[in-house]
Order: C-alpha cells, then sequence, then structure tokens
C-alpha cells in the first residue's frame, strides 16, 4: 500500500542561534518581524509582489553559500539562519554605501527627513564616512500632478509606487522608464498623471522622491502633532492621520496602516481635509437682522433660537429637522432626542442615501448577514450591483481586489456602466438601474456555486426590489452576506440613530407619524425648519418660505444664506465623537484641531437645550456614547477597540423591524472620487487636479 | 489611424502581431517598435501611442520599453547610422582608435548627425564581431576588421548613395 | 568575410558550412538535414532527452548547466502550452559564434529546436535574435517558412500530428536580455529586467507556462547529438563536458577567429596552434577565457584546458566561448575601464548594487585610466567589487564585479605604474612630496 507523508505542520529552524518553529511556507523576513529581529528593507511591501531589488534584506543561511534576500528566502526545515553576523552586518553596510553614492542627502531640506526610512537606515546601519567623491547624477524635480512631485535625485528605485498603483489600486499609472542608472519612475501621461490622485505612492515612497505638494517644505514631521481620526469624506471610514501643526492640518495620511484601511487612502481622506481651513469657513453665529444676516454674539444667537422655538413649542407649531449625513453618532442621538422629547415632534429626517432599513428588515431572524469590512477581504466571492465601487466606494473597491490579489476572489459586476472590477471580475455585466433583479436569474448558477457570497448593492435597490434580491440570495442556498452601500461618513450612523420618523435608534420603530425631509420643505405650515450638516434648499425652495430656518453648518450653504439663525459648526475633524461606517462599524474621532468662533454640533444642542430650560441630559461625546450603547441595540461594542482607534462592529437589530419606510426617499448623490457632496466647492484639491470631477461608470 | 506607415512596415506589424498567442498582443510591442523606427527613423508619442492600441497595453507599458532598449531612440538619427564597436575584442584591435577617427573625420560627437542629417555615428557595445575586429555596422551592415582607411572609403560610399 | 577555418578543428556543428548555399533547406537536406528530428520522432521523448544527457552537452550560453537535464525538467505533460525558446541573443563581448551559426546553417538550428518542440510536446517555439542582428532574422525567416514547405514546421509534422509554429523575435539592444528571465520578460513585451527564481522557466517561463530556453549553439548541437548519437559528439570532450564548442579568439593572436574545436583543447593550444599565436616579439599579459564576464587570467595560469570545470578550476569560467587574449601591449586599464563601461551601459538597473556599483567603479577607472586618483582607489575597487559580488539580482553584476575585481587583484602594478607615469608629468616636482 501506497504511503503518503502529511506535509509538516511546524519547521524548526534557527535563528541568531535560537531554536526556533514557524509555519510552512514562512518568508524568512516575516519571521524575523514575528520575532522582533529587524531585518531591513526598502523594496519588500507586504502584501505587494515580491523584488529582491534593494538587497537590504541579505542575510546568511546554511544552505547557500551566497547571502539571500530574506523577503524571497522561504524558511525550510534545519535552516541555520544569521541576520547579524559580520558578513551580513558587512552586506548591509556595502548595501547602503551603494544606495548613497546617487542619492543627494539634502535631508535638511527634504519632506521625509525624520520620517525616511533611508535616514533610518543610514543611521543604523549606515558608515560613518562616505568614499564616494564623485559627482552624482541628478534630474531635476517635476510635478506629476497639483498632488504628486517626483525627485528622481532621491528615488532608489524600491518600485513600491508602482506596485501600490498597480497592484493595490488597478490603475497602474506609474511605471519605470529608462535603465541602469538613468532609471526613474514616470506617470503614464508622458509627463503627467491620469490616475485616482490618491497619493498612496507618496506614503509608500520610503524616501523622499514622491512627495505631496499640499504638504512639501511646509514642516517637518517632528512638529506636528500626529492625530488618528476617521476621514470626513465618504461612508467607507477610513482610518486618517492627520499631521497638526497650530491648529492647522498640514497633510493626512495612514503611514502606519493603522486602520481597517491598512495603508489605503483615497485623495479624499490623504488630500481633501483643505475644506477645514478653507477661508470660507464661518466663524461667528449669525442672525437676520433687517432682512440681512449679521455677526451676532454665541448668547444673542442661542437666545433668539430657543425664543423662537420654546414659542412654536408652545403654540403646538410644526418643527421641521434636517439631521445630516456627517455629525457624529452622538450628535445624531442627542439631535433625535432633542426633537422627540425636547421639542415632541417625530418630524426628523435626513437625505437616505441606502435603504438599510429595508435591508435588516428583510433579514429579519437572521444572524450575521451584514458584512464587515473584514468579509471584503476574506469572502470568496462578491457581488457587486449597481455601484461604480473604485469611485464611489474606494476602499470597498482596493478590499475585493486584495481579496482578488491574495485570495483569488471571484468577483461578479453588475453595473450600468464599465467599472475598475471589470478588469478583474469573473463575470461582468452592464444591466441598467432597475433591471438587475432580472439579470441576476442569468448568474443564479453561477453564483449558486460558489462557496460563499457577498453583495454590495447601490441606490437602484432599494424597498420591493431589496426584498427579491434577499429572497435571490437566500435561495442560493449558500452562506451570503449584504452591504447596502451609502454615500457619507456617517449616513449609516444616521439611520442607526433614528434620524429617520419611522425609527427611534436601533431600529425601534416609532408607532408615531413624522415630516419626511421632502414632506417638510413641500409643507407650507411649517412653523421651524432646523437644518444641521445638511443643505436642503439647495436645488430648491420650501413651501412655507416664512418658515423659522436656523442651520448649523460650516459654510454659509445656499440652505444657510435662507437662514434666520445660523450656527459655525465644527467640522468632524475639530469634534471628539463616533461614526459608524458603510460596514456598520463604529470607529472614533479625534478632535485635531479647532477653528475660531465654531462649537460642534452637540456642543450647539446641548447649549440650545440648555438656554430652552430643557432636561436633555450631559451633552459630552463620552456621556452621550455611553448612552448610546447601553440604549440602542448593537451599540454595546467594547470601548477598548474604540479607544485604541479601532474599528468596532455593531450588530442591529436581529428581529422584524415592522416598519413601513420609506424607500422610495433613498437616492445616492453619485459622487465620484473627486466630489464629495456640499464639501467638494470648499477642497482646493478636489478642485485642481486634471481629473475633477469624473463620472461615474467611466473609469479614470 | 494618425500615423501613417508603409505597406510593408504595416504588412511587418501584421505579421509580428500574428506571432503570439491570443491575448498576448503585448509580446509585439518591441518588434514593432523597432521595425517602424526602421521607417519613421524615430519614435514619437504618436507612434507609442499607436502601438498601444494595436497591441492593447497602455501608453506607459510601451514608454517603460523604449528608455529601456539603446536601439530604440526618441531622438532622430542619420539615414546611416555609423556604429563604432569599441568593447574589448575591437579596442584591442585599434577599435578606439577608430572610433576616435570617426569623430574627428566627421567632426561628430556621440550619437550626433551630419547636418545633411545622412550620417550620425555612435560609439556602440558588442556587436558580435569580436573575432573579425574592430568592427562597423552601418544600420544592419556589419564591416568587419574595419581601419580608419576602410572607414573613410565607407563613409564615401554612404555619400555616394546619398 | 570571416575567418579561414583551421586544420585544429573538429566540423560537427560547422560541418555545412562550406556547402554552397548553406543557408538553404536543399543544401541542409543534401547533407542530412532534419534527419535529426526523423530518428527523435522514431526514438520518442524519454530516449531524446536521454541521448542528450548521454552527450555531456552544456548550455553553451555561458552558464554551462547541463543540458540534457535542463531538458528533463520540463513538465512535459503539464496542461499549460510549453514553449521552446531560443535565446540568439548572443551579446557577451567576445562572442560572436551563434552569428556565423544562423547566417551558415539555420536550418541545424531550427531542426534543433523542432527536436525540443517534439521532445516537450510542446506547439510553438521562438528565436529571440538581438536587435543589431537583423539580417539574421531575415535569413531566420526564410529558412523557417522553407521548413514549412517541407513539412517541417507547421501542422501535422512529417505525418505525426504534432504542430508546431516557430517564429522569430527582434530584440532592440539589451545586454541583459541574454539573462534568461529577462529574456522572457523582454519576449512578453516588458522591460528586460530578471525575474526572480524560482519559479523556474521550466515550469514558469513564457507567459507563466513551461519553457525550455537555450542558445543557438546548444540547439545546433542536439541536431547533431540526436543524428550522430551522443557518443560521437560526447568523445571530443573530457567527461562533463562534452563535444566541440565553437570558440571565439580575438584580440592580440594574429589569427583571430571563431573555430570549432573540442572541449578539450588547452588554452596554449587554441592561442598558439589554431590562433596562429602572438605577433611577433610580443608576449603574453593575460587571457579572459570566456567572454568579458570571466576572471582573467596571467600567462602562468593559462596552461588550462579550455573545457568548463578545468576553467572553473581555475578561478575562472568557460561561460560563452568567447577567448579575448592580451598582449604586454594592452593597457589594462583602459581595459579595465572598457569592461566596466560596457556592465554599466547593460545594467538593467532593477538592483542597488548592479545598478549603482558598476556606476561608481566606472567613475572610480575612469579617473584611474586617466591618472588620477590614489592608489587607495585601486583598493576601492577591489572592495566594491567584492561587495558586489554575489550580491546583485542577477548574474550582471557577478559578470562585472568578477573580472574587475580580478584585474584589480593581478594588475595591482599595473595601475601603479599608470598612476606614477601620469602624475610625474602633470604634477610638478615640488608638490609631489606634499601631503
Amino acid at each position: 500500500m501506497a504511503t503518503t507523508t502529511a506535509p509538516p505542520t511546524v519547521i524548526n529552524a534557527k535563528l541568531n542561534g535560537q531554536d526556533i518553529q514557524t509555519k510552512p511556507g514562512t518568508l524568512l523576513i516575516n519571521l524575523t518581524k514575528e520575532l522582533g529581529i529587524e531585518v531591513p528593507a526598502f523594496c519588500y511591501y507586504e502584501g505587494f509582489s515580491l523584488q529582491a531589488a534593494c538587497r537590504m534584506c541579505l542575510v546568511q543561511v546554511n544552505s547557500s553559500p551566497k547571502l539571500l534576500p530574506g523577503c524571497t528566502t522561504i524558511v525550510t526545515e534545519g535552516m541555520v539562519i544569521e541576520t547579524e553576523s559580520p558578513l551580513v552586518v558587512e552586506a548591509r553596510k556595502s548595501m547602503l554605501e551603494f544606495l548613497l553614492t546617487n542619492h543627494p542627502l539634502d535631508c535638511p531640506v527634504c519632506d521625509k527627513g525624520g520620517e525616511c526610512e533611508l535616514q533610518d537606515m543610514v543611521f543604523k546601519y549606515g558608515a560613518g564616512e562616505s568614499r564616494f567623491v564623485d559627482i552624482k547624477h541628478h534630474e531635476p524635480e517635476r510635478p506629476f500632478s497639483p498632488v504628486v512631485y517626483y525627485d528622481p535625485a532621491r528615488c532608489i528605485l524600491c518600485y513600491r509606487c508602482v506596485r501600490v498603483c498597480d497592484e493595490g489600486y488597478g490603475v497602474n499609472a506609474l511605471g519605470v522608464v529608462n535603465r541602469g542608472v538613468l532609471s526613474e519612475i514616470a506617470p503614464n501621461r508622458g509627463d503627467q498623471l491620469n490616475c485616482d490622485e490618491c497619493g498612496a505612492c507618496i506614503d509608500i515612497c520610503p524616501v523622499g522622491a514622491l512627495t505631496s505638494n499640499t504638504y512639501r517644505y511646509k514642516t517637518r514631521p517632528w512638529e506636528m502633532k500626529h492625530v488618528g481620526t476617521t476621514c470626513a469624506h465618504c461612508s467607507n471610514g477610513c482610518k486618517t492621520t492627520l499631521g497638526v501643526r497650530n491648529d492647522e492640518i498640514m497633510r493626512a495620511n495612514n503611514r502606519d496602516s493603522s486602520g481597517l484601511n491598512e495603508e489605503f487612502l483615497c485623495i479624499k481622506g490623504r488630500f481633501g481635509f483643505d475644506f477645514n481651513h478653507h477661508p470660507d469657513r464661518l466663524q461667528s453665529p449669525m442672525l437676520r437682522i433687517d432682512g440681512d444676516l449679521q455677526p451676532v454674539s454665541w448668547s444673542k444667537a442661542l437666545a433668539a433660537v430657543a425664543a423662537k422655538f420654546n414659542e412654536v413649542k408652545a403654540a403646538g407649531g410644526k418643527f421641521g429637522i434636517v439631521a445630516s449625513n456627517r455629525t457624529s453618532n452622538e450628535e445624531n442621538y442627542y439631535l433625535q432626542k432633542f426633537a422627540r422629547t425636547g421639542l415632541g415632534t417625530n418630524n426628523i429626517d435626513h437625505a437616505r442615501t441606502g435603504d438599510v432599513v429595508t435591508l435588516v428588515d428583510a433579514l429579519s431572524g437572521k444572524q450575521g448577514k451584514l458584512a464587515t469590512m473584514a468579509d471584503l477581504y476574506q469572502t470568496k466571492a462578491a457581488l457587486v450591483i449597481g455601484s461604480d465601487l473604485a469611485q464611489q466606494h474606494p476602499l470597498l473597491a482596493y478590499e475585493l481586489r486584495r481579496n482578488w490579489r491574495h485570495h483569488q476572489a471571484r468577483i461578479y459586476a453588475m453595473t450600468p456602466g464599465p467599472v475598475r472590477e471589470d478588469k478583474y471580475a469573473a463575470a461582468t455585466a452592464r444591466v441598467a438601474f432597475g433591471e438587475e433583479i432580472a439579470a441576476l436569474e442569468g448568474w443564479r448558477e453561477q453564483l449558486a456555486k460558489e462557496p460563499e457570497l457577498l453583495i454590495l448593492f447601490g441606490d437602484s435597490i432599494k424597498g420591493a426590489s431589496l426584498r427579491q434580491l434577499v429572497d435571490f440570495g437566500e435561495s442560493l442556498g449558500i452562506p451570503v452576506k449584504y452591504v447596502a452601500l451609502v454615500d457619507y461618513a456617517n449616513s449609516r450612523g444616521a439611520i442607526d440613530m433614528g434620524l429617520v420618523p419611522e425609527l427611534h435608534p436601533g431600529f425601534v420603530p416609532s408607532g408615531q407619524p413624522g415630516l419626511t425631509l421632502p414632506e417638510m420643505l413641500d409643507d407650507s405650515q411649517l412653523d421651524v425648519l432646523w437644518v444641521v450638516g445638511a443643505n436642503p434648499l439647495a436645488n430648491r425652495s420650501q413651501a412655507n418660505p416664512k418658515a423659522f430656518v436656523v442651520v448649523q453648518d460650516l459654510f454659509l450653504t445656499a440652505t444657510a444664506a435662507r437662514a434666520d439663525v445660523v450656527f459655525p459648526a465644527a467640522s468632524a475633524y475639530e469634534k471628539k465623537g463616533t461614526v459608524t461606517n458603510v460596514t456598520g462599524e463604529v470607529q472614533r474621532l479625534t478632535a485635531a484641531v479647532k477653528t475660531m468662533g465654531t462649537k460642534t454640533d452637540l456642543e450647539i444642542f446641548g447649549l440650545l437645550g440648555k438656554e430652552m430650560g430643557l432636561e436633555l441630559g450631559i451633552w459630552s461625546p463620552d456621556a452621550v456614547f455611553n448612552e448610546i450603547r447601553q440604549n440602542v441595540r448593537g451599540y454595546n461594542v467594547t470601548m477598548p477597540i474604540l479607544a485604541t482607534g479601532g474599528a468596532a462592529p455593531t450588530t442591529p437589530v436581529n428581529g422584524k423591524v415592522n416598519v413601513e419606510t420609506r424607500s422610495d426617499l433613498v437616492h445616492s448623490a453619485g459622487d465620484t472620487l473627486f466630489t464629495s457632496g456640499s464639501m467638494t466647492k470648499y477642497s482646493q484639491v478636489l478642485n485642481t487636479v486634471a481629473e475633477r470631477p469624473g463620472q461615474l461608470y467611466k473609469p479614470v | 489611424m494618425s500615423i501613417a506607415l508603409s505597406a510593408a512596415t504595416e504588412a511587418r506589424w501584421q505579421k509580428i502581431l500574428d506571432a503570439y498567442p491570443e491575448g498576448r498582443k503585448r509580446s509585439a510591442v518591441i518588434p514593432m517598435l523597432i521595425f517602424a523606427q526602421d521607417e519613421t527613423g524615430i519614435i514619437t508619442r504618436e507612434l507609442m501611442e499607436e502601438i498601444a492600441r494595436r497591441a492593447e497595453v497602455d501608453y506607459l507599458q510601451v514608454e517603460e520599453v523604449v528608455g529601456f532598449y539603446s536601439m530604440l531612440r526618441k531622438q532622430p538619427l542619420g539615414k546611416y547610422h555609423v556604429q563604432v564597436c569599441t568593447n574589448i575584442s575591437c579596442m584591442l584591435a585599434g577599435g578606439m582608435e577608430l572610433w576616435h577617427h570617426a569623430c574627428e573625420s566627421l567632426h561628430l560627437k556621440n550619437k550626433q548627425t551630419s547636418a545633411d542629417g545622412l550620417i550620425s555615428i555612435e560609439e556602440v557595445e558588442c556587436m558580435g564581431a569580436c573575432s573579425w575586429a574592430p568592427a562597423v555596422e552601418v544600420n544592419y551592415d556589419f564591416h568587419h576588421h574595419v581601419t580608419p582607411e576602410r572607414f573613410d572609403e565607407i563613409i564615401l560610399e554612404l555619400k555616394g548613395k546619398g | 568575410m570571416f575567418n579561414p577555418p583551421s586544420p585544429h578543428e573538429v566540423k560537427i556543428l560547422t560541418r555545412r558550412f562550406g556547402v554552397q548555399n548553406s543557408h538553404t533547406i536543399d543544401a541542409s537536406l543534401a547533407h542530412q538535414g532534419y534527419d535529426g528530428l526523423k530518428k527523435a520522432i522514431a526514438m520518442g521523448a524519454d530516449a531524446v532527452i536521454n541521448e542528450i544527457k548521454a552527450s555531456a552537452l552544456r548550455g553553451r550560453g555561458g552558464a554551462g548547466f547541463p543540458t540534457g537535464m535542463k531538458w528533463s525538467f520540463i513538465p512535459r505533460t503539464s496542461p499549460k502550452p510549453k514553449y521552446i525558446v531560443c535565446n540568439a541573443d548572443e551579446s557577451e563581448p567576445g562572442t560572436c559564434k551563434d552569428r556565423l551559426l544562423i547566417q551558415n546553417d539555420p536550418h541545424s538550428l531550427i531542426e534543433g529546436i523542432a527536436i525540443a518542440g517534439f521532445t516537450m510536446n510542446s506547439n510553438r517555439g521562438y528565436i529571440y535574435v538581438r536587435g543589431e542582428y537583423r539580417y539574421l532574422i531575415y535569413i531566420l525567416e526564410t529558412a523557417i517558412a522553407e521548413a514549412y514547405k517541407h513539412n517541417l514546421l507547421g501542422q501535422n509534422i512529417l505525418g505525426t500530428g504534432w504542430n508546431f509554429d516557430l517564429f522569430v523575435h527582434s530584440g532592440a539592444g539589451a545586454y541583459e536580455c541574454g539573462e534568461e528571465s529577462a529574456l522572457l520578460n523582454s519576449l512578453e513585451g516588458k522591460r528586460g529586467t530578471p525575474r526572480l527564481k524560482p519559479p523556474f522557466p521550466a515550469t514558469h517561463g513564457l507567459y507563466q507556462s513551461p519553457t525550455l530556453l537555450n542558445n543557438v549553439e546548444s540547439f545546433c548541437a542536439v541536431t547533431h547529438i540526436i543524428r550522430d548519437g551522443a557518443a560521437d559528439f560526447a568523445k571530443h570532450g573530457p567527461e562533463k563536458s562534452g563535444g566541440t564548442r565553437l570558440m571565439c579568439i580575438s584580440g592580440h593572436v594574429q589569427r583571430p577567429g571563431v573555430y570549432e574545436m573540442p572541449l578539450s583543447t588547452t588554452l596554449p593550444f587554441l592561442i598558439n596552434e589554431v590562433g596562429g599565436g602572438l605577433r611577433p616579439g610580443r608576449t603574453l599579459k593575460a587571457v579572459q577565457p570566456g567572454g568579458s564576464s570571466s576572471p582573467i587570467l596571467l600567462p602562468e595560469e593559462c596552461n588550462v584546458g579550455l573545457d568548463f570545470d578545468s576553467l572553473a578550476k581555475a578561478g575562472t569560467m568557460a561561460g560563452s566561448g568567447g577567448i579575448v587574449v592580451l598582449d604586454d601591449t594592452a593597457d589594462i586599464v583602459a581595459y579595465a575601464l572598457r569592461i566596466i563601461r560596457f556592465y554599466q551601459h547593460e545594467s538593467c538597473g532593477w538592483c542597488i548594487p548592479c545598478r549603482e556599483g558598476t556606476t561608481w567603479l566606472k567613475k572610480i577607472l575612469e579617473r584611474l585610466n586617466q591618472g588620477e586618483g590614489t592608489m587607495k582607489d585601486v583598493d576601492l575597487v577591489g572592495e566594491l567589487a567584492k561587495n558586489m559580488f554575489g550580491r546583485t539580482f542577477c548574474a550582471l553584476g557577478d559578470a562585472a564585479a568578477w573580472p574587475t575585481g580580478s584585474i584589480v587583484k593581478k594588475f595591482r602594478g599595473e595601475f601603479e605604474t599608470k598612476l606614477a607615469a601620469v602624475q610625474a608629468r602633470q604634477v610638478p616636482a615640488e608638490l609631489v612630496n606634499i601631503g
């Protein structure tokens, strides 16, 4: 009888004299990393293809007469590895010496100075003196785009930028031109980039070869405070680390790969913070006096609003409250409490961008049906319906692509036009909005063969068609999870916190009638329209032009311009709190800067409530979040995860929602990579890149 | 198409494109470039774009190879490109002196072209004529055992052909 | 045009060179052309591989890897397409043999590739010809067309049901593309940078499919080995280096040329009897026995056989068969500079030590060649060569470092003399002793 030897489950080796064990197939460089032993490398970057080009990670291995690169050597049984032997140390030193021959050593003026991997390595492993006395090869620095600059002299050709752009983002906008010592990185349009302008190439660059035009020559890393928070733009909830100096955001990046987005950020996350210090930011409350909005003190503005609110409330008048897709969970929770218990109204709504309510209802009684971000990377197959993911949900697109690269996930894309997923998808179909459910039957057989499936759908799937989609998914006979795609940074939190008339926080039916957003605007009897972080009057007027309008916003939007009182609000980068992303994960906002004269929406609510004489509870973010944890189903999240900047999954109600939801009101704004709702107008970066604003279903 | 090539080059391109398996047209890029350059004398952005289109690759993927291969050029050279090898075998046989003779007699520097556009010269790496050194290649024609006198004759012949 | 033959030659691969119109299929067929292919088909794949193993043929491209063993690595039953690729990117300074083989007997090459195609159950092959050898592309294309007409390529070859298409692919000037994985990248339309190994081309070669890649001369040798039997070939060389090879002798000998010699030939015999010896009155200074990549030999080290193992034992290598002879008139400093200029020009730029190392070495040697610098610079050349050697991504870095290191080590005195001579002329006497 033939015997088969089972593959070994553990590999025994010796590292710097110590006996160690590891999993079969482990790369030597990863083994050392796990054990806390540094093997320096430039070109190695976890998750991307192996290059073995920088030769920094050469180590001594008993099986080879030559030094071997740790980044491509797999640890095998009995291997004896030396990472600090005299030969290895000497090789490292000489590699740095080679590298520095054409490096300008302009560290004093280089943006990367202080956080440069080359600088660090030379400091730790390099020679004290230079033996190179000849003339260095030098090419001048040049702009690749309004945000990306390239300095070929500093470039060490590690090809990280080329790989993150091609492998990571699927954009392939950077290549290598010329040969030998003249080799350099080049953009895809001759001398210019035509790409996502995400700036990932800048962050991944170990040296100062690729720099950000919005940051360069402005400050030094050690002069900044580095504040990890959640991106203020789309619903994907990327962690972004803001570099702050003198109450100004100098840059944003995610170099420590600490968030759920790891190394990922898009143009908005990396460069789109600049709305925050736009000169048009409101910095004083304004009151309409003699027909004009005029700056007044906070106390005067608050008193005016409180008086009016109390008057209307006493008279049994009609309030309409328009809430935000961007304010924090704490603010949302407090606002609905303000409305429902303080003002006694259920007329509260926001611009709904995805039909989460119907999804939760349709999945009643089923466990684990709502996907988390991790599922995007781990599920073996994914179906994208009606969304240009790379533009509308760039992190989700990145994660799916990463899943395909690392796990050969099979992606199905059913969209009205071409999308980036087409290039690697197992199947693609061009289907008009509204016709997806019928078209899906054609994929039934194929999808049913998948071991599991993730379904992501845009705003064309809502109400009845969403119930049909869930019926379809649940009839496949395989585990299926769902993601209802929503637009903005806290669109999901707006629904979860009951910013709709039909639901209280936690998907609890309100059991009360209430005006929806269009109904408020159409109501000629409306006495007060209170708009928080939204712009409902951007393209329309309200039925009662005499309604008292209160607006809390960063800018004088069309709605604010029409208001009777305007409160200058703090941005997401100026407040503490939490937001919930598209996949239902709660993450922390950290106040990084302050704009003079502004207050957070939560503080405005609190002060207004106090001025009105209401008892709405403490309005500190911590206290409110504690209340949310206790009162809102699914939000009893683990605090340490949040406190350390992690993403805590929420588990929404697992029972029938049982309300008539207004799915017809669900509408995505269709923002592209280069637009971000009304913030687009105030972000110089989003306005200066050549690709702006682009079109959906026409990949860059 | 944006650039017009002769029927012969078009036919060559077709032959090249037909030489690779389904979905592997990228393989055609380098041969297409060099055969087109024989006609155009120079690789322009339009030519790279056209090849990118025909070979179904990104423009950048064409750009990436153009700078890598030393025979591909973005600067025009003479109608007759005179390449003098000075690598070791040729050098030992007088190749370096021959190269200096070429520069001086034609009043040209490396990769320069004569005013009339007829002749350009280049000091090149080994061309595979080591045992019959020193060697000169005019476009694709080899000349072996080239002495300065023989070099002058070659140049005269080229000028005669015009 | 080329050199006359030597009476010492053993003409196996070059046997048809003297035949009129030797490049035509008629001439080939009249001289046993494609008999090897027919025999291979009759023998079957396993027997072909065994025959090549028995011939002790070692790759003629430079690395000298046993060809039969290489052939046995190809997963012939893989469901993926199998490719045969011929490396005709001959670019090693000192080497000019593949050019002769293709020019004089293209059918011998096509036959060898076809034998490989049959053996590997392959349906497609490519000959990667360096761009400078344009005329050979036309010769090969004509020869391939002739072979198609005779049903020696194409569909249902010789009634076997086996199909094999062969194409010629032009390079465009890159020495690095002689490295097999860089050649494959180039053949795929990419920059000619080398690939990570493993996986090796045998399993993940062209288009990530199993690929047999051999040098022109290796394929030509296969044709004759299969036709006349392994023993007939093997007998011309030592046990582990079978057969003849086309030795390209150049530099300071009276009859430079390409000669097909048994691998049992010694270097002095090649120089003196085949190459006609040094010019009158000259003495030997050095020999590079395996192209510009091989470490240099001093005269006293030259009493060595030209087979792979003997040269390896002498601390150098047989390489691609280019033997460059330097007599006492040679300026070794200029020679070292010329070598490093070549590698600096051809370094693909992929890895740091080769890209920066060759550039730095070139700068130092340029200075030294002009009589500038000091003996410390000479030491630095040696150290940098040592720091590059064995640490670059591919063998190009080794090829640059190895001969350079050997030259500064063995000819330190020449550097000293040159520096002293130039500096004595240029530096005012009163300044010489300062510092």
